[in-house]
């Protein structure tokens, strides 16, 4: 080889590399190792974590994940694929793509859906940005109170550097306070409006009447929504927003540490060629065969430049396919019959709270598989009771206020060993 | 090579204007939709819009390149050309024949101020 | 075989399920207290298949693909390596898998220690300070590199500082991260060689610059031997250098980008340290930064205390967060793996094999194909197109030919700075005989422009679907299966 290429070494072919930048050191790593040693390796990292039986939610829940999706999921012709740019050699995965597109659709209501982002927390910032592109001139977008904190932190940041002003409606009783939603859209340079459901606190808001709100001021209107959730809950579409984004580990994601999960994101005809991301739609090849191909790359950075609606040019394509099995294995009855087990999980654990006098109801509104208590208790000192006894409890907010999550994997027994767990001593 | 019509004038970044009393019409060259390829999507502002010459009214794409239009005079959009909506093609068919936008100018000069067809000419053969 | 075409939505039966969960034994019921309202009204139509279709569709589908397990993926700018399959059961394994993001640091010790290590690992190989893990993909962390950059001038009362220089042969993806993060751009020329004009960068640089974003090697494959002048004028302007890692594989174990004087890079995981593309994703693309930037790198933040503990931690200098969590875990543990594997004794020879494979590659071909920049090139290489133009014959209709042969098409039509250009990028995990097989058949191609140019303008011949009407697809966008029911 070296010899074709006229050098003598493989050293010769860095000496266009100023010497001085050559390094010369020892890296800080360990010397190589063999599969028995790295998989010894990793058993003992595995073994400083506990596993445990959760009870937290706050934008990551353990949901059933049938056994199905790794065994396709590790068929390397989907994950050492690259992103399908040669539309004759990928119609596997410019196929799934479009299933998981119009899923997607099917829950949220809305007619398009991109091939998925980085995650719900970038995907509503990028939301945040699509609004703000297509009001032109407009650059405010209002948050509610109630979005996710950790959300709300990432559309803060994006916003900041982007230039993007964000408001921040208040709260009322748990919820967005609509009142000063509908003061706050006409101060005339509001681009947007973006809703949680369910929100931080578990509820389930009510709309009735804030399309109509946001859209006489000219204002788009975006929900970010729990996609699992959505195949009970009214649609996003059924409220009348524009766009719907949000994560998509609740649709039987593994945990896995936060991630890697799926931003979706949804909108209506009317916002399609604002919307950002990846897109994947049909057509025919030569001999008239239906096909897919990615299309709308008009709107992309590798063709606009800084002119593009967004940066992205991936998508979390692995994770796409992985919500696309899911769905199909559960399919309507199945998601409905998920949210029901978990409803009924957690209004019984709710219902254990408020009976032991120690936790009493944060708001009196409705709930589905997440919920918000208040107590005085030491929540710190019970959580790291539970943590020895392999349970993760509820997640503190702040206030006094404690979130439980329940899926369909919680037993009534896990229910009650938790209770007796935290009301020890 | 492709046609420009002598009964108008051209900015450099390949609009067309025609005037008529104080209502401009704009399109994009022969030239330019020959080099964009098929069009599909003609990106257009709403009417009211207010343009200052040089701002960017809307966009054509095709499926691999995307052009921004430039308004190259001052004034507000009275009209846009709303087939264009479900017939981009209509631009590649015949480009100075289709209308994209309607301005009403404010600065009669800055039309005098663009290319004519022989200037404009000049201009495509050296790109 | 038969070509597999139905979609999932083509196979469903009312009434079949695909799940098996268990049967409620709460005597609650959770639905009650919803009011009628907050519900659905039109029901979501979705597949009702079981789990056997399921099972069958996607198994075929994914036959439709080509991946690096398939064969070669000479894609120029893509780094496709080949994944290790001990990485894949790693991050499968249930002791990492089932851990929530939000528990207790105290019962995670084991994740936390793996961000710990990956991010001083990853510090060491490029000779920078400190990593966030936190950035999702290679596009993901140039916006949290912009945003570092950004949140270091503003930490300094220098809000002039609003514009990046960007080379004109850059990505794409540079300028659109640089307007995300409400930089203008300023283009910098290019030599005719592909390497950056100092000449024109000179008077570019001034206080309103907040940095320059480059690869190195830059875009065509060729090493920026002027790089420590570079950044010596970019740093006297009182600006910060951004490494975009997207081509550190011939580097790596060689040169690191610290060294060379940047202060910011991100690397993408899923190039350089071998973690599977997935169709498009997940990736990962940590950024790191040198000593005096770290307190902007985004929270959360992995630290590790006195007593060894590894603890969460959110720093309120930082820019902020770019991620709900910290990041694509799943990723990230692949990566460790990898480097593990290959230890300080073995990742020395990931960049100097990178580079020998694409030179072996290049200088097979030259007499064939156009070389336009000649000399030593690193991990990637361009040609502009056949050497005989007179066939007619274009960088497409050789990238669709290839794909006959099953070998992936090189990246085409990019760099810009040529008409027809074709990247190639082998890797350091292709042996000699593919790379031969792979020369074989680009000569076989060439000879084919000459003997039956025809045949070429129609390939590829032999895949399932054949010419696409993208034109139509653009126009009439059909994005669901409810759309395409109805069209």
């Amino acid at each position: 080889m070296l010899e074709r290429i006229g050098v003598n070494s493989v050293d010769d072919l860095y000496t266009d590399v100023p010497q001085e930048v050559i390094f010369k050191g020892e890296y800080d790593l360990p010397e190589g190792m063999s599969e028995i040693e790295l998989r010894e390796w990793f058993d003992k990292l595995g073994a400083r974590n506990r596993s445990l039986t959760v009870f937290g939610g706050q934008g990551a829940y353990d949901h059933y994940s049938p056994a199905v999706i790794p065994q396709l999921l590790s068929r390397s012709e989907f994950y050492t694929a690259y992103t399908p740019y040669q539309p004759e050699i990928s119609q596997g995965t410019l196929q799934y793509i479009f299933e998981y597109q119009s899923m997607i659709s099917e829950l949220t209501g809305l007619e398009a859906t991109n091939a998925s982002m980085y995650d719900g927390a970038t995907a509503t910032a990028e939301a945040a940005f699509m609004m703000v592109a297509s009001a032109r001139k407009r650059n405010a977008v209002l948050l509610s109170a109630t979005l996710a904190p950790r959300v709300a932190e990432v559309v803060r940041t994006y916003a900041k550097f982007h230039g993007v002003e964000i408001r921040e409606i208040p709260e009322k009783d748990g919820v967005t306070d609509l009142e000063a939603l509908a003061s706050m859209v006409a101060a005339g340079d509001v681009a947007g409006v973006i809703l949680p459901q369910p929100n931080k606190y578990g509820i389930i808001e009510d709309f009735t009447g804030v399309a109509d709100i946001i859209h006489a001021q000219k204002a788009l209107f975006a929900i970010n929504a729990d996609p699992s959730a959505l195949a009970v809950l009214r649609s996003p579409a059924e409220w009348g927003a524009d766009i719907a984004c949000g994560d998509g580990q609740p649709l039987g994601m593994p945990l896995m540490f936060g991630g890697p999960y799926l931003g979706f994101m949804s909108c209506g005809k009317a916002n399609l060629r604002k919307m950002p991301g990846r897109v994947v739609g049909a057509t025919k090849d030569a001999s008239g065969n239906r096909c897919f191909v990615l299309t709308l790359q008009a709107r992309e950075q590798h063709i606009r430049r800084e002119k593009a609606t967004s940066n992205i040019c991936s998508n979390q394509s692995l994770m796409a396919l992985y919500a696309t099995i899911y769905i199909a294995l559960m399919g309507e009855k199945g998601l409905r019959e998920v949210n029901l087990l978990s409803a009924n999980g957690a209004h019984y654990l709710y219902n254990r709270l408020i009976e032991t006098g120690k936790f009493t109801p944060a708001f009196d509104k409705p709930f589905l598989k997440e919920f918000t208590v208040r107590t005085d208790l030491d929540m710190a000192k019970i959580n790291r009771r539970l943590a020895d006894n392999g349970i993760m409890g509820g997640i503190e907010l702040g206030n006094g206020l404690v979130s439980f999550a329940v899926t369909e994997k919680r037993t009534k027994d896990e229910i009650d060993r938790l209770i007796t767990l935290m009301l020890e001593d | 090579m492709a046609n420009v019509l002598d009964d108008r004038r051209y900015a450099e970044s390949h609009e067309w204007v025609k005037i008529d009393g104080d209502i401009a019409t704009i399109g994009i060259s022969d030239y330019a939709q020959h080099a964009l390829g098929d069009i599909v999507y003609v990106d257009m502002p709403e009417v009211g819009d207010e343009m200052s010459a040089g701002d960017v009214f809307g966009a054509v794409e095709s499926v691999k390149a995307a052009s921004d239009l430039i308004c190259p005079v001052s004034g507000e959009v009275v009209e846009i050309n709303e087939e264009l909506e479900d017939a981009p093609e209509k631009v590649n068919a015949d480009a100075f024949n289709t209308w994209i936008i309607k301005v009403r100018i404010s600065d009669a000069s800055e039309y005098d101020a663009l290319l004519d067809a022989a200037a404009y000419t000049e201009l495509c053969e050296n790109e | 075989m038969k070509n597999y075409d139905k979609l999932i939505f083509e196979l469903s039966r009312p009434g079949r399920k695909g799940y098996q969960l268990p049967a409620d034994k709460f005597d609650t019921d959770g639905f009650a207290a919803i009011p009628a309202d907050l519900l659905r009204k039109e029901m979501p139509e979705l597949p009702e298949v079981s789990e056997l279709d399921v099972v069958r569709h996607y198994t075929n589908i994914s036959n439709k693909n080509f991946g690096v397990d398939t064969g070669f993926y000479p894609l120029g700018s893509c780094t496709m390596k080949y994944n290790p399959k001990i990485n894949e059961e790693i991050s499968a394994m249930p002791q990492f898998a089932g851990l929530h993001p939000l528990q207790d640091a105290e019962t995670a010790q084991g994740a936390l220690e793996v961000y710990y290590n990956l991010q001083k690992a990853l510090a060491s190989l490029s000779g920078l300070a400190e990593f966030t893990l936190n950035p999702y993909a290679g596009a993901h962390g140039e916006l949290t590199g912009l945003m570092v950059m950004r949140q270091y001038h503003a930490s300094r009362g220098d809000h002039k500082r609003a514009k990046v220089i960007v080379p004109d042969t850059a990505h794409g993806t540079n300028p659109a991260s640089a307007m995300v993060a409400g930089l203008e751009v300023v283009e910098v020329k290019s030599k005719p060689n592909g390497s950056i004009d100092i000449e024109d960068l000179k008077p570019l640089l001034d206080d309103t610059v907040a940095g320059i974003m480059m690869t190195n090697p830059n875009t065509v494959g060729m090493f920026e031997t002027e790089i420590l002048e570079i950044a010596d004028l970019v740093h006297k302007a009182g600006g910060l250098l951004y490494y975009d890692g997207a081509n550190l594989n011939p580097l790596l174990g060689k040169v690191r980008p610290g060294d060379m004087g940047f202060d910011i890079m991100h690397i993408n995981l899923h190039k350089t340290f071998s973690t599977p593309h997935g169709g498009g994703g997940p990736g990962s693309g940590p950024v790191g930064v040198a000593e005096h930037l770290v307190e902007f790198l985004p929270n959360p933040r992995v630290r590790i205390a006195d007593d060894g503990k590894f603890y969460v931690d959110a720093d309120d200098r930082s820019l902020g967060s770019v991620s709900t969590f910290f990041g694509n875990f799943g990723v990230m543990l692949r990566a460790y793996a990898y480097i593990l594997t290959l230890g300080r004794d073995n990742i020395v020879n990931v960049g100097p094999m990178a580079t020998l494979n694409a030179n072996y590659i290049k200088e097979s071909l030259k007499d064939l194909y156009k070389l336009p920049i000649d000399g030593v090139c690193k991990h990637e290489f361009v040609f502009d197109g056949l050497a005989d133009k007179s066939t007619g014959v274009t960088t497409l209709n050789v990238a669709k030919r290839l794909l006959d042969f099953g070998f992936h098409a090189p990246t085409i039509y990019f760099p810009l700075l040529f008409h027809e250009s074709m990247m190639i990028e082998p890797t350091e995990t292709e042996s000699l005989e593919t790379l031969d097989e792979f020369i074989d058949v680009m000569r076989k191609v060439a000879e084919e422009a000459k003997t039956n140019p025809d045949l070429l303008k129609q390939a590829p011949l032999t895949t399932i679907i054949s010419h696409p009407d993208e034109t139509s697809a653009a126009k009439n966008p059909i994005l669901t299966y409810k759309a395409l029911k109805e069209a």
